[in-house]
């Protein structure tokens, strides 16, 4: 992933509730240059959701994500 | 004319697209103005979205209640310090616009008979300050924020608002009478800086929480309004008064509810010993949080702080058993896993006092206006300038806020703030105000610095350094020593942010350089912050002195003034007397 495009998840990354800052940020900084365009294209999907829906997947909560997210969303589980 | 710089014109810019920014766009933009909204982020992703409590508002749906009854919590809350008009003014306009909201579509729970369902929070009573609480809370579940952000956005989509979204404002132009005109502002995408124009600018960049190093803000909240506002010469009013949480997660800020020490979780130092017995022998680690918050801050100060830095202590809660922590204690064990790196089934959650409002702020009156002092009034309006929600100073919420106050704070002055800017407006000839020549000088000062420097200090770590300087000088409990080593470390790291340097100088959409520019926004708001604590020789709501332990009522009845030049502090007096009820004069504040 070049410069620009990191950058720009990156800031993608920089949300409304600090939890998902810490969460994606870290998600970033371990994965983002190892990250395929699919991969990349299903993380843009989820960071589309509201704050509050993206934590409550992301912390184990809710599985109501669309159908194919499940391997982004494992990993974030994970960070 | 200006220095190259393109330059675009509307009626009105609004910085910043949380509740207080959206609410007050709404108002100009229903007016049939044209109306710019910048936000560092999509609007529905501001910090707004985290708050979860409800709005206070006296519409006496779930318990008998009374606008003047919200008045005196308010004031007393405050800890005396807050202005009884503006108390007032909020008050008695907080059903109005609560319904308002509710005409927008904003989904609050409700009552069988339809009604808006309200909930009891911490100090908010019936009839004066009695044991009886007032049920005053709207609440859209625990999201009310986000319904909020969600309900103003889309109405502010209808009235034609134009947003610029992943937009930074980088500094206010001012002409040479002390009008406001508009900002520079550098969009991210290209990394190029543009001269936005307009007759009224409206400040909503929200708290400037991440000058600490244990903070609840998002990375967001970097304070560019504050900072905006010191370097264009006014002052920032009560910076000392920050409201803090005893228990965040330590390096992460994410909070721990109250509810783990009242399901039996207790606080150890590093020598183990169960501290609290000492400081409060009956309520122990029940005792209420700023006796929690003091406690914890005395034992790191004293050198019984745990980790390799000393820098917070534990919060145990093993013995309660995985079934009491999974069933009564939700979340906790995966917040505690995640950020803290402890499982509580078998480890302590590292926790330290963190930080979670910003009481002070941007001068403002109850109509939005940026006040400063001149010619001898402590409170001439700047024209041209306004500043709403968490940001501004009006100020309602004096040296503390109660819960659900804050969420009122952005309806009715983002709505008040709004309304007084279309009047101003209507009120100006057709066309804008000349700029002056050195309109984006001191923008573009700042970005040919980033632009030429190198080898100079690195951004992350004279970041860091300031957050744990104010952490461990300027937090929750403020020592007199602490406060004067203090003053002088973050001048030093103010200095080291003047030699900052990035490496990748590239314009298009480089974080670098928007973290470099709000490192300035943070310097200039950490130093307010802790001249501000260091001159207030007492303690009164949300600052706590271990020197000046007692209110002081005949001296410190006034409002800090902090400007940037020269570090000056100025006091003005806290308006006592509100706008058709008798003053409520300070009592001792017992709950």
């Amino acid at each position: 992933m070049d410069r620009v495009a990191h950058d720009r998840l990156k800031w993608k990354c920089r949300r409304g509730l600090l939890e998902l800052d810490l969460v994606l940020g870290r998600f970033v900084e371990r994965n983002a240059s190892a990250l395929d365009e699919g991969e990349l294209a299903r993380l843009g999907e989820l960071l589309e959701l509201p704050d509050n829906d993206l934590w409550d997947i992301v912390s184990g909560r809710s599985d109501l994500y669309a159908a194919g997210l499940g391997d982004v969303v494992a990993r974030l589980r994970a960070c | 004319m200006n220095v190259g710089l393109q330059a675009r014109k509307f009626d009105a810019i609004v910085v910043g697209a949380g509740g207080s920014g959206l609410r007050a766009a709404l108002e100009l933009a229903r007016a049939g103005l044209r109306v710019a909204v910048l936000s560092k982020v999509f609007p529905t992703r501001s910090h707004t979205v985290a708050a979860q409590g409800g709005i206070a508002a006296p519409l006496g749906n779930s318990s008998e209640d009374h606008w003047h009854w919200h008045m005196y919590d308010t004031v007393k809350g405050s800890d005396y310090l807050g202005d009884q008009d503006a108390i007032e003014y909020m008050c008695r306009r907080a059903t109005e616009v609560v319904i308002e909201l509710e005409h927008m579509g904003m989904p609050f729970d409700r009552l069988d008979n339809g009604r808006i369902y309200q909930r009891p929070f911490g100090g908010h009573t019936q009839d004066y300050g009695s044991a009886k609480m007032a049920m005053r809370a709207c609440a859209a579940a625990d999201r009310t924020g986000h319904a909020m952000l969600h309900t103003l956005y889309q109405q502010n989509v209808k009235a034609r608002t134009q947003f610029f979204v992943e937009w930074m404002a980088l500094d206010l132009i001012r002409d040479a009478e002390g009008a406001v005109l508009g900002v520079v502002a550098l969009e991210m995408e290209t990394g190029e800086a543009m001269i936005l124009q307009a007759k009224a600018t409206i400040l909503a960049t929200g708290g400037a929480g991440r000058i600490f190093a244990a903070s609840t803000n998002a990375f967001i909240n970097t304070g560019d309004g504050l900072g905006m506002v010191a370097r264009a010469g006014l002052p920032l009013e009560d910076m000392e008064f920050w409201q803090f949480h005893p228990t965040g997660v330590a390096g992460a800020g994410v909070l721990i509810t109250e509810g783990v020490r009242g399901e039996g979780g207790y606080l150890l130092n590093k020598d183990g010993e169960r501290f609290m017995e000492r400081y409060a022998p009956n309520a122990k680690d029940l005792a209420s949080r700023d006796v929690v918050s003091r406690a914890m801050a005395t034992e790191i100060k004293e050198g019984r702080g745990c980790g390799p830095e000393g820098d917070h202590v534990l919060l145990k809660l093993d013995h309660l058993g995985p079934e009491v922590i999974n069933l009564r204690l939700p979340g906790i064990r995966e917040i505690a896993i995640k950020f803290a790196n402890a499982d509580p089934i078998k480890d302590p959650i590292p926790v330290v006092p963190t930080a979670h409002y910003q009481m002070g702020g941007i001068p403002a009156n109850h109509l939005g206006q940026v006040v400063a002092p001149r010619g001898g009034d402590p409170e001439v309006p700047v024209p041209g300038l306004y500043a709403v929600g968490e940001c501004s100073c009006v100020s309602v919420h004096g040296a503390n806020r109660l819960g659900t106050n804050s969420l009122l704070d952005l309806l009715v002055f983002g709505k008040a703030g709004g309304e007084q800017a279309v009047a101003d407006i209507r009120a100006m000839p057709a066309a804008h105000k000349d700029l002056p020549e050195d309109a984006a000088a001191r923008p573009l000062a700042r970005l040919a610095r980033l632009d030429s420097a190198s080898g100079g200090e690195r951004v992350a770590e004279v970041g860091a350094e300031l957050r744990k300087t104010m952490q461990a000088h300027c937090s929750v409990f403020r020592f007199p020593d602490m406060l004067i080593e203090g003053v002088s470390k973050v001048k030093q790291i103010a200095a080291r942010a003047e030699r900052m340097s990035i490496q990748d100088k590239s314009k298009v959409f480089n974080t670098a350089r928007i973290e470099a520019l709000e490192l300035d926004n943070l310097v200039e708001t950490a130093l307010a912050t802790i001249v501000s604590a260091e001159a207030r020789q007492e303690s009164r709501g949300a600052q706590a002195r271990a020197d000046f332990p007692e209110r002081d009522d005949k001296n410190w009845i006034k409002h800090t003034l902090w400007y940037k030049e020269g570090n000056r502090l100025e006091y003005k007096p806290v308006h006592l007397k509100p706008m058709s009820v008798e003053t409520f004069e300070p009592k001792v504040r017992t709950y």
